[in-house]
């Protein structure tokens, strides 16, 4: 049983081989073939990976979300602090930032150009303010929080501008359906690109086919070779899309890393996990091979002996 | 071992080629299968090898119905079959050990096998040593019997084959035909078609003469 097994294994493992062999002897042929695959494997790809980075930038921002909490003029600075660690206790909150009202107009006339104005004031116009931090990020959590701080006797008013950021998501969401259209359709292209390669290898072979038909081999004796063909293909294009895809990234880290620093981020480029290079490789593997099974399913039947 | 019963064979195109064969062929026999171009020789043979379906009678072959063998049976019933073709249909892309071990290849056997079985075929055909070459150094009678050994290296039964000395001189035709005798003197039953009668006039075998589509009878009892 083990025996046999292995034999059936190792006929398996000829026939990879003898299709890997087939790709080199026609080396300029097998290379455009490949690169065409490549470019259809690592257009989508490249997009994901960049959506990818993309998600987690806007996700880094998740500071965009905090909103202010104007307390009343009355409100103790005593008072204030304890309200803050107060608040940070709810679940649906994740940080509170004290600002007391001399810092906050410290920072306002340094940053808003009014600095001359506010000194002609008497006193301190500004209350003091808390920063919320928000556990949650969607709109209705954090609508829902800012009805409940602004019931606090406390506050004077709640500041919240969620608006934008859900503008930011519906654009990524849009995005991101692009990018799954365009795979869908690279993907049908890279199954046709295969299935034509391997349309016109069976036309070559044509006489090899009859041939084997003759000394009786079986459809999926030689359906294999076309098959493993097209697998080669597919697993090719699919490391060649890997290593454009690795190499792209390398020449974007030097300008997105120093573009990040004017910015005061630390944002590196997130490249392909190694997951994701897995599941590109076995992409092109799993498309060569359908694209093969298409070709032999049309082709193959119709060449009989005479 | 083979039964034809009332065959006839149209083409699609309107041709009969064959109308109303009958003949038997005993396990173990050796027969020429003569006549004109154009008589239906060919189609017979094809017939056998389910090349071709009969448009009526009945074809057996192993004492199996071959109108019952579905399409996907085909390729197993054919592996029971050497077939010698007058062009040989060698693969000149690959070495002659390549191409004699292509049926084996096939039935998936074992390399060890393979190597033994294409050895021993090479072997009878006189042709052993020459492995490696492309079949393209051979000549055309080392060619044919490149073709020979494919034919006979999974040890099938039985041996057909279509003018197999159509391209070759006296000669090497009569070491051809002498070649077919040894496999037949080890039981394979072996039909051959032929127009050279002057070949046949020095070997004692069965004629099957066929003409206009049928077997002339007075032939059939040499």
């Amino acid at each position: 049983m083990f025996r046999r097994t292995s034999h059936y294994f190792s006929l398996h493992a000829q026939n990879f081989l003898g299709a890997f062999g087939r790709l080199l002897r026609q080396p300029v042929g097998s290379a455009m073939t490949i690169i065409v695959i490549a470019i259809a494997l690592a257009l989508p790809a490249g997009l994901r990976v960049l959506l990818n980075n993309f998600e987690t930038l806007s996700g880094s921002w998740a500071g965009a979300i905090d909103f202010s909490v104007y307390l009343t003029m009355e409100v103790e600075e005593s008072r204030a602090r304890e309200l803050a660690v107060a608040l940070e206790r709810r679940d649906d909150v994740l940080q509170v930032v004290f600002v007391p009202r001399d810092a906050a107009l410290e920072e306002f006339q340094s940053y808003s150009g009014f600095g001359a104005a506010l000194d002609a004031l008497d006193e301190n116009p500004l209350p003091h303010a808390l920063v919320v931090r928000p556990a949650g990020d969607s709109r209705e959590q954090i609508e829902a929080l800012a009805a409940d701080l602004i019931e606090l006797t406390e506050t004077e008013l709640v500041q919240v501008d969620t608006a934008w950021v859900e503008r930011m998501r519906s654009m990524l969401l849009l995005v991101a359906r692009i990018v799954d259209l365009a795979t869908v359709l690279l993907a049908l292209a890279v199954v046709l690109v295969i299935g034509n390669t391997i349309r016109l290898e069976i036309n070559n072979r044509r006489t090899e086919i009859e041939v084997v038909k003759l000394v009786g081999g079986s459809d999926a004796f030689i359906r294999r070779p076309f098959l493993y063909m097209g697998l080669c293909y597919g697993l090719s294009g699919g490391l060649l899309a890997m290593l454009t895809i690795v190499a792209s990234l390398f020449t974007l880290t030097g300008p997105v890393r120093s573009l990040a620093g004017l910015y005061g981020s630390s944002f590196e480029l997130r490249g392909l996990t190694p997951e994701q290079a897995l599941l590109l490789l076995g992409a092109g593997a799993v498309l060569g091979w359908a694209g093969a099974g298409v070709a032999t399913a049309r082709h193959l039947r119709a060449i009989e002996p005479t | 071992m083979i039964r034809f019963e009332n065959v006839h064979k149209r083409y699609p195109s309107g041709r009969d080629a064959l109308s109303g064969v009958s003949f038997e062929m005993q396990a173990g026999e050796m027969a020429f299968l003569t006549g004109p171009s154009g008589a239906g020789k060919s189609t017979l043979l094809k017939l056998i090898a389910l090349i071709e379906r009969p448009t009526r009678g009945t074809v057996l072959v192993h004492n199996q119905n071959t109108s019952r063998v579905r399409r996907r049976q085909i390729p197993y019933f054919r592996r029971r079959i050497g077939i010698v073709f007058q062009d040989h249909k060698l693969l000149n892309d690959r070495t002659i050990f390549d191409n004699v071990a292509l049926p084996l290849v096939i039935s998936a056997l074992r390399r060890r096998d393979i190597e033994r079985r294409v050895r021993a075929a090479l072997d009878q055909v006189g042709l052993l040593g020459r492995e490696m070459n492309s079949p393209l150094t051979l000549s055309a009678g080392e060619q044919q019997r490149v073709g020979i050994a494919r034919a006979v290296a999974s040890r099938p039964d039985i041996v057909i084959a279509d003018e197999p000395t159509g391209n070759l001189d006296p000669a090497l035709s009569l070491e051809i035909m002498q070649l077919f005798e040894r496999f037949n003197d080890v039981g394979v039953t072996m039909l051959i078609a032929t127009h050279d009668l002057e070949l046949l006039d020095r070997l004692d075998h069965r004629r099957l003469r066929i003409d206009g589509g049928k077997i002339a009878k007075a032939a059939t009892d040499v």
